[in-house]
């Protein structure tokens, strides 16, 4: 795959999810170098079996979690349109998550710093492996003047979504 | 430490709430690998020595959940739930798909060790190395469906609680009983992701027993470290991509065998195995997938298989059921063998018997063998509280189901699983009713047949396995052929789904185990050596029996009676099994695995593995 030079955008279809959670370990092989379900930038939810969806950084167009940040740790990559974490400078104070719309943002769970997807430089490992596995569920594009910001959302309004959309009113119960 | 573990088990005794730590030696973990095999282990060392004393459903069980090196690594995650078993009153290895021993491992555990019972019903809560013994009293008779929601919804609550600044927590893995655990159902299972289930064995009935709901885990770690993580990669990526290739597997899973297995292999359970062919076509896979799936891909932690499938009826009596698709076994057992010819009926079924905790298969088993004593008269409406299992009938199988689940009525019996209720109508009716259950040494037997000859177990499969009717465990010759128990235990003991190694070379697990763990292993150490010591275990544990049963080689290592009688439709019409040759095979295997004529482990062979012990035990057998 080549890398794109313009910013990229991960096009989501979140009904497709297999729950097979590929992306976790790619994510995580590709930044840990261990699988480490917890410290992947991309996060498989499944908090209604059979709703599993992958929760991962929207890059909203006026980066909210950018601007919140008191010690300027969070940054955009010019090439990618990634948020960046700088983790000497990072806190762990938490504001940006709750600055997220989607609440997107988590700390890594042995060290204190945020995690934010980061578009692994332009060729994201998760779409990668959704793709060989021909599941579809993840696909990069070139990034237009969308609102993208929608699909920053909580894992709870998700899967209240996905509920309707696979198990129709009854899904309502299962929340 | 041995790479591929975390090097620590938790044990926790309900009845005193104390909660640690323990450790084994690498050289156990070495020679016992984890799952299946260290289950052999522990019940043996713990409970060999009064084993026939020990009643399954008492306090003094011990219950195991059990990942291996492999969890995790090799694609498919899955669990393995043990301990002496209700069904057999042996040690079934019982592994079930999902993310938990994924989580169990991150949390810095290989597995957890409950003894004793609790007072009151609980639910152990485990957050990395925070352990918690909670009230479950709100969930206790809650199906699984419920269950589920109420302790995601509750155990992510208790998570943002105690860690604010974390960000939002995914959802913990939940292991559970529904209502037919709790109520010590002998074919209950341990459930996982609502469809998913830990059924040979009746675990379900063992937690039960133990008053112990669910057991959530949240592991924020890694995975252990692995001797080379390249090689792990390199050897994950032939897997998929041979998986990949096999687009029609991926598609169907097994449940284009609903049709296939009766009209062409001819093996299917139709009725309590009265027939084993079918050419019903409304039962074939493009009905399945263009009327109920609903997600066609559905799978569990690293899995390219993903072979199951979320399936929900849209329209009339069974509207709203929601299951994962059936897949053969139980599109055979809570179809076919019910005389159900359709998807929505069987979708319903299945969807019904995951809210009660029940075993499909086992339950699909003995709601059968009640069908056929109903046809034939043996068993009366009065006899069911009014219910009249006709063939065909989805709404009497799923009451009785209920029935049993709940223990009510003529539910409390049939509670006890096909052969033990079997033994009891026997009794009341004064007529042999086993001749009419299909199952072997307590455990009834998985949807494949023997008598066409076309399907994978052999005439002995069943007879022989230390597992009983486990179709997932088989005896046959050669010892190391792919299908083989000994094989079997190699899965089940490194712990992951068997699934996705069908297309690879059969030496790769064997080249994975090394990857991860840094040890060296042949198949033939494998095969003649460890898995032959653990099969020697758990051979000698199921002939030890228990307080209420125990199994003759020279009557129960046997065929059910149905196996003898002639195929009476279809392409195989007439076929069956010939008994000279069953024994001639039997004979072969008991040489092979090293029993004597009796089907008992011979001392020498015993003390060559190191099992003097368990020949001292044997002894009063001979």
């Amino acid at each position: 795959m080549t890398t794109k030079k313009e910013p990229i955008w991960i096009a989501r279809d979140f009904s497709k999810c297999s729950g097979c959670r590929k992306c976790e370990i790619a994510c995580s092989l590709f930044h840990e170098n261990r699988i480490w379900p917890e410290a992947s930038r991309i996060r498989v939810f499944m908090l209604v079996p059979g709703l599993e969806f992958p929760h991962f950084c929207a890059q909203c167009e006026d980066y909210p979690c950018v601007e919140t940040c008191q010690v300027k740790a969070l940054s955009i990559d010019s090439k990618t349109g990634a948020v960046l974490v700088d983790e000497e400078k990072c806190t762990g104070c938490a504001q940006c998550i709750d600055a997220c719309p989607g609440r997107v943002p988590h700390m890594h769970p042995t060290e204190n710093h945020i995690l934010i997807c980061d578009l692994c430089g332009g060729d994201p490992q998760c779409v990668k492996v959704c793709q060989e596995g021909k599941w579809n569920v993840l696909k990069t594009v070139s990034k237009k003047n969308y609102a993208y910001k929608l699909y920053a959302r909580t894992p709870e309004e998700i899967t209240q979504d996905l509920a309707v959309k696979m198990y129709g009113e009854l899904g309502e119960e299962f929340l | 430490m041995t790479f591929g573990y975390t090097g620590k088990f938790l044990e926790v005794d309900l009845s005193t709430e104390n909660i640690k730590e323990i450790k084994f030696d690498d050289e156990v973990l070495g020679e016992y690998i984890g799952g299946r095999g260290f289950a052999a282990k522990i019940l043996w060392d713990r409970l060999g020595s009064k084993w026939e004393t020990i009643n399954p459903l008492g306090p003094e069980n011990t219950l195991l959940f059990l990942t291996g090196p492999l969890t995790g690594f090799f694609p498919g995650g899955r669990i393995c739930v043990s301990g002496k078993s209700p069904q057999s009153n042996g040690v079934v290895g019982s592994t079930v798909a999902g993310e938990f021993g994924v989580e169990l491992k991150c949390a810095g555990y290989d597995g957890i060790i409950i003894t004793g019972e609790a007072e009151k019903p609980v639910y152990l809560f485990i957050k990395d190395s925070d352990v918690e013994i909670r009230n479950a009293s709100h969930v206790w008779g809650k199906d699984a469906k419920q269950t589920v929601t109420l302790l995601t919804k509750e155990c992510r609550g208790l998570l943002k609680k105690r860690f604010p600044h974390y960000g939002e927590w995914k959802e913990p893995s939940i292991l559970y009983v529904g209502p037919a655990g709790e109520n010590k159902v002998r074919t209950a299972i341990v459930g996982a992701k609502w469809t998913h289930a830990a059924g040979y064995g009746g675990y379900g009935a063992v937690m039960g027993s133990k008053k112990l709901k669910a057991i959530a885990v949240k592991g924020t770690g890694p995975l252990p470290e692995v001797a080379d993580m390249e090689k792990v990669k390199q050897l994950t990526q032939v897997i998929c991509e041979d998986v990949y290739e096999n687009e029609l597997w991926r598609r169907w899973g097994t449940g284009s065998a609903g049709y296939e297995v009766g009209a062409t292999t001819s093996s299917e359970p139709i009725r309590n195995w009265q027939e084993e062919w079918h050419d019903e076509k409304s039962f074939g896979v493009d009905k399945f997938e263009n009327r109920v799936w609903i997600k066609p891909y559905w799978g569990d932690f690293g899995c390219p298989t993903t072979c199951l499938k979320i399936a929900m009826v849209k329209t009339g009596r069974f509207k709203g059921a929601i299951t994962d698709n059936p897949d053969y076994e139980l599109q055979a057992y809570l179809g076919t063998n019910f005389g159900i010819f359709t998807p929505e009926e069987n979708v319903f079924l299945s969807s019904l018997i995951d809210d009660l905790g029940l075993c499909g298969i086992q339950t699909g088993n003995l709601l059968g063998f009640v069908g056929e004593l109903f046809q034939r008269g043996i068993l009366t409406k009065q006899d069911l509280d009014g219910l009249e299992p006709k063939w065909g009938d989805a709404e009497a199988f799923a009451a009785l189901a209920r029935k049993i689940a709940f223990r009510e009525g003529i539910g409390d019996m049939l509670a006890e699983g096909t052969y033990r209720a079997a033994l009891k109508i026997g009794e009341m009716k004064n007529v042999d009713v086993l001749q009419y259950a299909v199952q072997c040494k307590g455990i009834s037997l998985g949807a494949h047949g023997i008598r066409s000859g076309k399907d994978y177990p052999e005439i002995i499969s069943y007879a022989c396995s230390v597992q009983g009717g486990d179709h997932t465990s088989v005896a046959c010759l050669p010892l190391d052929d792919s299908r083989s128990e000994l094989i079997m235990i190699f899965h089940d003991s490194a712990v992951y789904c068997y699934f996705n190694i069908f297309g690879i070379p059969r030496n790769l697990k064997f080249e994975f185990y090394k990857a991860v763990t840094g040890l060296e292993l042949t198949q033939e150490q494998w095969v003649n050596t460890k898995a032959l010591r653990i099969l020697q275990l758990q051979r000698a544990m199921l002939l030890l029996g228990g307080p209420d049963l125990k199994w003759k080689p020279k009557i129960h290592d046997e065929n059910p009676a149905r196996f003898y009688e002639p195929l009476p439709s279809g392409p195989y019409k007439g076929k069956t099994v010939d008994k000279a040759k069953f024994e001639e095979d039997k004979k072969r295997y008991y040489e092979a695995v090293g029993w004597d004529e009796n089907g008992i482990p011979k001392s020498m062979v015993l003390r060559k593995l190191g099992l003097e012990d368990a020949d001292k035990a044997l002894e009063k057998l001979r």
